[in-house]
């Protein structure tokens, strides 16, 4: 639907419906959100032998809602000696591109926002966007905590951003695309995922991801035993809301740009296909969110000297061999 | 930069502030800054009974206050030459060793959570809780316990006490084989603890470091073995000792004595006396005679030293605890230096320090 309101010519209509189309989306993923922080405290809360929330409504089902209102409600501090205007705009910053970059994300055959040829690229480039406004909050809040937590997350964030980039590049050479859904359709037609012919570029990617999301073993930017918080130390309701907002969001797009680009986006396995493609989906979505989960209870936290060597040595060799070997196999074999 | 990690840090353990100073994340300059949590243990005693000072000890290391209690009961026994009953004796060292493993349940829980990790946090509490319900069966406290007096123990345990410390004994073995698999064979541990902080035996015995600190760095040297109090030379245990005294050194000695404690503790409940006095023959107001003692025993963090001085009354005239916590303190500056930020938590929770000891 959205995919024919953008090709067909501008009207206010049209405008309404885009508004109406995103307004909708964002609820779905600030649901997702919601909840998605719901089950990461009973998962965790499961694995570490306790029960997580199960006070607020039934099962505990309300607490995200009950947190979120809490945040909303409480005073908005600034303290004193803050840059006021990057310390009030930061959390804006690091939370739009997350929410742009879902635009460009296929669910199912039909339920897609945008069908851009560019899709990585697209992706790729404004999720680095973030990193600004994560440095300008830890900067702006004139902390030393903050400070590093920043200067940390942007070493983190430009170093594991070039392996993720280099893991697909294999996909995208198999593909010859850059659009996802054509990406999808490709292991669709020829009954493979990638996940198998590129299963080199899946754990880079899935080791890249999880840096890239800021989440244990990665964590360091916002490292509560070393940093107290990071770079969002100063911040209190509703803007640390918008921080924590960005990483759940990221979380919603890894996860679903993981389905998509290796395990088949909405494609069914073993030939089940009177089940519909989204649910396909969304079990692929949920089982790498449950990775994430589960990452964040087993792992300690690595140090920004090992983070870095392990992106500059380890992965960005591996995905560039990666590459090369799918070029190599492409070209004498296909 | 200047940085002041803590007072209130989340990974200082305590109410401990440390001056660094980094160039990046680098650290150039350390300076340990005590004293938050000074209430003058040591002066107060002069002006209590002794056995008015007992319940001051349990606030000393408040993670393993059976030790502490020892400690003093120990050093006022010694002077006035008191006789301890066997039963007595025996639930002293059960309750002890039991604590000892609270205590390195709070470290190891603790210092991995210093590294990031946060589940085995609430495994070690898990296991904590039984034996704090055990000591607080046994002595009414769940943290503060007050269960040593001069001559014995306040009282006798309850009925099916010592079949649950019993049973406690392998399940325990279990849990601690279930910690090396969640933990030490972690990569990502591996890489944050080995070394890392690292000194040889010569600084550690200059430095006049103790127990697992100091055992870490490869000196075997525990007061249970080298000079036996209570009934511990009636037991058969090994005294772990690390390679070249770095963090993963540290952490491996402390998880091999619990494994020593539960082997203490199962020797003895089978020893255990079936029936006998848990209080020793003690007049009414205990008036240690003029002199001086020194006595130590082996804490969780260390030796843990009484020295006192009496003048023939019911208060002592002078009383110096020689805390573990402080001395072992002392080398985290160098420790620190030239290392970066991410290691201050790790080297600080490896050293295992409790701020109640550390200030007195």
């Amino acid at each position: 639907m959205m995919a024919n309101i953008l090709s067909q010519p501008f009207s206010w209509l049209n405008l309404l419906w885009m508004v109406l189309i995103a307004v909708a989306v964002m609820g779905v993923v600030l649901v997702f959100v919601m909840y998605a922080i719901y089950f990461e405290r009973k998962i965790i809360g499961w694995m570490q032998l306790r029960k997580g929330p199960n006070r607020v409504g039934p099962y505990g089902l309300f607490q995200t809602v009950a947190d979120v209102l809490k945040l909303l409600i409480k005073e908005d501090v600034v303290p004193a000696k803050v840059d006021r205007f990057l310390f009030l705009i930061a959390p804006v910053i690091a939370y739009t591109p997350a929410f742009a970059i879902i635009a460009v994300l296929p669910y199912s055959e039909k339920l897609y926002f945008a069908d851009v040829n560019v899709g990585l690229l697209y992706y790729g480039a404004l999720s680095s966007i973030t990193i600004s406004g994560i440095l300008l909050g830890g900067w702006a809040s004139n902390n030393k905590y903050s400070i590093m937590g920043g200067m940390r997350s942007v070493a983190q964030m430009i170093s594991y951003e070039v392996p993720l980039i280099m893991s697909f590049l294999g996909i995208v050479l198999m593909t010859g695309s850059l659009n996802l859904i054509d990406i999808v359709k490709a292991q669709q037609e020829s009954g493979v995922w990638f996940i198998f012919p590129q299963f080199l570029g899946f754990i880079i990617f899935l080791i890249a991801g999880n840096a890239e999301l800021n989440r244990t073993p990665f964590d360091l930017p916002e490292a509560e035993n070393e940093l107290v918080a990071g770079y969002f130390v100063e911040y209190s309701g509703f803007r640390f809301a918008f921080f924590m907002l960005t990483e759940y969001v990221y979380m919603f797009a890894m996860a679903s740009l993981m389905t998509v680009l290796f395990l088949g986006g909405w494609d069914a396995p073993f030939g089940l296909t009177f089940i519909p493609g989204i649910v396909w989906f969304i079990l692929k979505f949920l089982l790498l969110v449950f990775y994430l989960f589960w990452a964040r209870s087993t792992f300690p936290r690595v140090k920004t000297d090992q983070l870095m060597g392990f992106a500059w040595k380890v992965l960005i060799p591996l995905a560039l061999l990666n590459v090369m070997g799918t070029a190599v196999i492409k070209s004498l074999f296909f | 930069m200047l940085l002041n990690v803590g007072p209130q840090h989340p990974s200082t353990h305590g109410v401990f502030r440390l001056v660094v100073k980094v160039d990046g994340e680098k650290i150039t300059d350390a300076i340990p800054v005590i004293g938050y949590l000074h209430r003058g243990t040591e002066k107060l005693a002069e002006n209590l009974t002794y056995t008015q000072i007992i319940p001051y000890t349990d606030r000393l290391d408040y993670l393993s206050s059976m030790t502490n209690n020892y400690a003093l009961v120990q050093a006022v026994e010694t002077l006035m030459g008191i006789e301890v009953p066997e039963r007595a004796e025996y639930l002293r060292v059960i309750v002890m060793e039991l604590n000892r493993i609270a205590s390195h349940l709070v470290w190891w829980g603790t210092n991995l959570l210093d590294l990031g990790a946060i589940s085995p946090f609430l495994f070690a509490f898990r296991d904590r809780e039984i034996i704090v319900n055990m000591l607080n069966e046994i002595s009414g406290a769940r943290l503060t316990f007050n269960y040593m007096r001069v001559g014995g123990v306040k009282w006798d345990a309850p009925e099916g006490w010592i079949e649950k410390v019993r049973k406690f004994v392998p399940y325990m073995r279990e849990k601690i084989k279930e910690y090396h698999t969640l933990v030490t064979g972690n990569e990502i541990f591996l890489a944050r603890v080995k070394d890392i902080g690292v000194y040889d035996a010569e600084t550690a015995i200059n430095y006049g470091l103790s127990g697992p600190v100091l055992r870490g760095s490869n000196v075997k040297y525990d007061i249970r073995k080298n000079q036996p109090y209570s009934v511990y030379d009636r037991f058969e245990f090994d005294v772990p000792v690390g390679e070249k005294g770095d963090v993963y050194d540290r952490y491996m000695v402390r998880m091999e004595e619990m494994v020593q404690s539960l082997r203490i503790i199962e020797q003895a409940v089978e020893q255990f006396p079936e029936s006998g006095e848990i209080q020793g023959k003690v007049p009414r107001v205990l008036r240690a005679p003029e002199g001086e003692v020194y006595t130590r025993m082996e804490s969780s963090k260390g030796e843990l030293g009484v020295y006192l001085v009496s003048k023939g009354k019911d208060k002592p005239y002078r009383l110096k605890l020689r805390r573990p916590s402080f001395v072992n303190l002392q080398l985290l500056p160098k420790l620190l230096i030239g290392r970066t930020m991410a290691d201050v938590p790790a080297i600080l929770g490896a050293i295992d320090i409790v701020l109640g000891e550390v200030d007195a």
